[in-house]
């Protein structure tokens, strides 16, 4: 009888850092057990409880995609005891992770349709994982565009592959920066994210919009899409509450009746219009 | 499920057998003027003259802080220690009150939903519940309001009825109990066709749990909350006494290159619960966690767990500093 | 009693206070209440049983809210309530105090000066159970004492009743919250708990007013006031200085300015 230890990590090296923004660092993590890198599946929109040993657990989104195997990749912001203990390790070190936890964006619903996909700051983690999900699954969908936005250039996370999707005939992409967060030589918009969307227009006919960033980004952000024809059910989103567990059982997360982490992360507008604003 | 009858010698004798057998015993014993489950030996170190524990049982199950693994760091490396089953020692729970041994299921409901928690059910798997019916209650019991009795099984291995002449009616209700009796199978007598019934407390319902619940599902925004919250001070005191609520924290316990991972108890009812690193708290004020803690008892876990978080044994309300009394709170409720 | 129901609901009709602070019978001894309207304020009472220290409330905005208020003070809240002037935690113009004298008179003190000098004429002394257990105490060698205390301690849960129900624990951010660095571990157990109680009562010193809400608070029965009350005896004479009974204004062991740094003890 052995019943798996859930709060057992799995062991991690990190084969790659890389430094995004200020604060912002990505890992590459690589399983030191192969077996269990071989069983190890997940799916875009899930998370994850990433170790610090000596510090303990932060919760981070999975911010790599599940189509590309043998590693996964998540980036956060050095905010905390935790967050700071990650960011002091050196490519190599080992750290731990547990998951994957929370449920899954609908892509398999999402065959044939449009995607616009809206990041704000250091939310375009969970939404990188979804976006070279898509683009590895390209004849999936229709029309791509990417709204990303973040206070100042030095902000912007993923600086490459930003340029790569720019690059890409088959991706409309639009990057923003906060009005006086523009260097000399920027040549992407400036403006706040919600204003840029309303700029950009996309159309709302068979089109599926995933929004994460900031509260307020967000709350700025709907009503533009309601404007542009977008039914709630047509409207994806991303919530971060306080975790611990990251299973269901620590009590913390919850909305209303429902947990973040097994209910969410990923909500639609839908079902974000049947519980409790106030808790999240 | 099997009746029969135990006498005062019986008990007794049995009670040495259980001791001698190796299992750890933990009753109810008054000391330091708080009646509390503590390890005994001796029958006559368990107390009779009380309502309730402070404490609920739920420690037995649920420890209040506890080794989730271990682990060390060598040369880069880090090696990790699982926690092992086998260290929880057999543990024999005596003269538990069916309020107590009811809280099980919704301990383990909650630890287990989707998904077990090995921790809580090695835990499980070693202890053993005899819990006493109850002939007496006081104004804060209520466990008849939800789905409970003075005379409640659920939980328990074998039940005691105490009988006036010292001896009892015991219900063998588990195979596990069954080998607790089996230890001393002689002092477990035919049964004498007693009623046990009339040697419980006589305790009407208070409230009715579905008019709770129809209530609960209209009142997330309504002043209710605020109202009733004004005097708590947000401590742990009400969810730490209580044999259902399983909130927690994971902390970790460093010593140079050695560490643990620890579960301990915590509780929606402080401040910082749910705050999040950015300064945002979405139960900021204590209305909003007095609400989840009335809530997640009363209404999500009935809705998700399909149980009542709540076994009526009213040591929230005993144990309030502000006399938070949650039978006068649901009871307002309801009748809103 | 009377007196203060008929004063309350004056206050409160007058638009004088848009609340008051009392006790209420509860369901085994009386309990605090919010009355925000004269007809709640028939539900008030006041009695030697009225012992819980409603200063606990006073620092919490969103319950006493912008406006001026009352609160029915017995002497130990009164004590509490000088202390927290001291610590620049309540303002004269928000506050008015109503109090019952020892002849039953109803008294209103309005300003701080008002209540140290009411405060004055009260000796703080040990109570019954003060007595018994700190003198049983002071005859304990010093390794009896930690086993005392070890022991006491050990029941423990780290529930926080104690520093929630005390006055002067009032910052957003205590310092058992903090985990950088960790000076607490956060978790029950013999040794945490005795850090968080060492911890508790080198914040109390020479803050304390030895009302004795900590120790009513905690469910375990831990008499946890008496750290913090001996500390007090052992200080005040060295300074010169009870807390709560301010001859002169200042704290023993700390000062507290306007533009401190610190954002929690605002
Ligand atoms: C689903 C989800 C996905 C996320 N994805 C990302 C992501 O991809 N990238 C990213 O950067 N961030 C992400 N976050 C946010 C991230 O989890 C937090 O910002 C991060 O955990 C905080 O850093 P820390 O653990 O170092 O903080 P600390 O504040 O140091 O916390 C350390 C530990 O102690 C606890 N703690 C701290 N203070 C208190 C207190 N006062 N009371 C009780 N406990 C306390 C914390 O819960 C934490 O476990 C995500 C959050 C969620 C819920
Ligand atoms: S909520 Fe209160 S009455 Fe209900 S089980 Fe918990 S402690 Fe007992
Ligand atoms: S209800 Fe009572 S015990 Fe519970 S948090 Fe409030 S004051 Fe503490
Ligand atoms: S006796 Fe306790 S509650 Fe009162 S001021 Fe001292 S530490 Fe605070
Ligand atoms: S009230 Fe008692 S049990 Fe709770 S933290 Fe204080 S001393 Fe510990
Ligand atoms: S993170 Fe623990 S219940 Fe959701």
């Amino acid at each position: 009888m052995s019943e798996k230890n859930t709060y057992l990590p799995y062991l991690m090296t990190i084969e790659k850092i890389t430094k995004e923004a200020p604060g912002v660092k990505t890992f590459r993590l690589k399983f030191q057990d192969e077996a269990e890198a071989a069983t190890f599946e997940f799916q875009a929109g899930q998370f994850g409880e990433y170790s610090a040993f000596g510090e303990g657990e932060s919760t981070f989104c999975i911010a790599s995609s599940p189509t590309r195997n043998g590693y996964i990749e998540c980036t956060f912001r050095d905010t905390g005891r935790v967050t700071s203990g990650l960011s002091s390790l050196e490519e190599g070190s080992t750290m731990g992770f547990r998951g994957p936890y929370g449920n899954v964006f609908p892509m398999d619903e999402w065959k044939g349709k449009n995607l616009l996909f809206i990041a704000g700051g250091i939310a375009l983690p969970p939404m990188r994982c979804l976006i070279w999900n898509a683009l590895d699954l390209r004849e999936n969908f229709r029309d791509i565009t990417i709204v990303y936005g973040a206070r100042t250039v030095k902000d912007l996370v993923y600086k490459s592959e930003l340029k790569e999707w720019e690059e890409r005939p088959d991706v409309r992409m639009v990057t923003t920066v906060d009005p006086g967060g523009e260097t000399p030589d920027w040549k992407g918009e400036v403006g706040f994210v919600p204003t840029v969307v309303e700029k950009v227009a996309p159309s709302a006919e068979n089109t599926i919009a995933i929004v994460c960033g900031p509260p307020v980004m967000i709350k700025f952000t709907f009503p533009v899409l309601e404007k542009l024809g977008f039914r709630d059910d047509q409207i994806y989103t991303t919530l971060e509450n306080r975790m611990k567990c990251g299973v269901g059982k620590c009590g913390r997360c919850n909305v209303g009746k429902l947990y973040v982490c097994k209910d969410g992360p990923v909500f639609s507008k839908e079902e974000l219009n049947l519980i409790p604003a106030e808790e999240y | 499920m099997e009746t029969k009858y135990i006498s005062q010698s019986g008990i007794e004798q049995w009670f040495n057998a259980i001791i001698t057998s190796g299992k750890r015993v933990y009753a109810p014993v008054n000391s330091r003027g708080q009646i509390d489950f503590k390890l005994v030996k001796n029958l006559n170190e368990v107390s009779s003259e009380y309502i309730q524990t402070t404490q609920s049982i739920k420690a037995s199950v649920y420890p209040k802080a506890e080794v989730l693994f271990s682990y060390e760091k060598v040369n880069g490396k880090v090696n990790l220690t699982d926690f092992d089953p086998e260290s929880v020692p057999e543990t024999v729970m005596w003269k538990v009150h069916p309020c107590d041994a009811a809280g099980f299921k919704p301990l383990s409901a909650i630890f287990n939903w989707d998904g077990a928690d090995k921790l809580h059910n090695a835990h499980l798997a070693k202890t053993s519940l005899v819990s006493f019916s109850c002939a007496s209650a006081d104004e804060s019991c209520f466990c008849t309001s939800v789905n409970g009795s003075p005379g409640n099984t659920a939980g328990s291995d074998i039940q005691l009825t105490m009988l006036p002449d010292g001896g009892a009616i015991a219900e063998i209700l588990t195979s596990r109990g069954g080998e607790l009796a089996a230890l001393l199978p002689s002092v477990f007598e035919a049964d004498k066709g007693v009623k046990k019934e009339k040697y419980l407390v006589d305790l009407p319902a208070r409230f009715s749990l579905e008019e709770v619940n129809t209530k609960l599902s209209k009142a997330f925004n309504s002043t209710v909350w605020k109202e009733q919250s004004e005097r708590c001070i947000g401590c742990g005191a009400c969810a730490f006494v209580c044999p259902t609520c399983a909130c927690f924290d994971i902390q970790e316990d460093v010593h140079g290159s050695k560490g643990r991972r620890i579960r301990c108890w915590d509780a929606c009812g402080f401040a910082m619960f749910t705050l999040h690193t950015s300064g945002h708290n979405p139960r900021e004020h204590q209305s909003q966690r007095w609400r989840q803690r009335i809530l997640h008892k009363f209404s999500y876990m009935p809705e998700r767990l399909g149980v009542v978080g709540c076994t009526g044994c009213g040591r929230c309300s005993r144990a309030c500093p502000v006399d938070m009394n949650i039978l006068e709170h649901i009871t307002s409720i309801a009748q809103q | 009693m009377e007196k203060i129901r008929e004063r309350a609901a004056t206050l409160l009709a007058e638009g004088v206070v848009t609340l008051v602070l009392g006790y209420e019978e509860g369901t085994k001894r009386p309990r605090p209440l919010f009355c925000r309207n004269s007809e709640s304020a028939r539900k008030l009472i006041f009695d030697s049983r009225c012992i819980h220290n409603l200063a606990v409330y006073l620092t919490k905005k969103e319950l006493v809210g912008k406006d001026r208020f009352a609160v029915i003070a017995p002497i130990a809240t009164l004590r509490s309530i000088m202390q927290l002037y001291v610590e620049n935690q309540l303002s004269e113009d928000k506050l008015l105090v109503l109090t019952v004298d020892p002849s039953g008179e109803l008294r209103e003190l309005v300003t701080f000066e008002d209540i140290a000098g009411y405060v004055e004429q009260f000796e703080l002394k040990r109570g019954e159970r003060e007595q018994e257990i700190l003198s049983k105490i002071d005859e304990m060698s010093r390794e009896e004492r930690w086993k005392f205390w070890m022991e006491e301690m050990s029941h423990c849960f780290k529930c926080y009743a104690c520093r929630s129900a005390c006055p002067l624990c009032y910052c957003s951010k205590c310092v058992v919250e903090v985990n950088r660095p960790q000076w607490i571990n956060p978790w029950p157990a013999p040794l945490a708990n005795m850090e968080w109680h060492i911890n508790r009562a080198m914040h109390m010193v020479g803050r304390c007013t030895a009302c004795g809400a900590c120790g009513d608070a905690c469910p375990v029965g831990i008499p946890i006031d008496l750290i913090t009350r001996k500390m007090m005896e052992d200080m005040a004479p060295e300074f010169g200085y009870i807390p709560g009974q301010p001859a002169k204004k200042g704290n023993a062991l700390s000062t507290w300015k306007l533009d401190d740094r610190e954002q929690f003890i605002r």
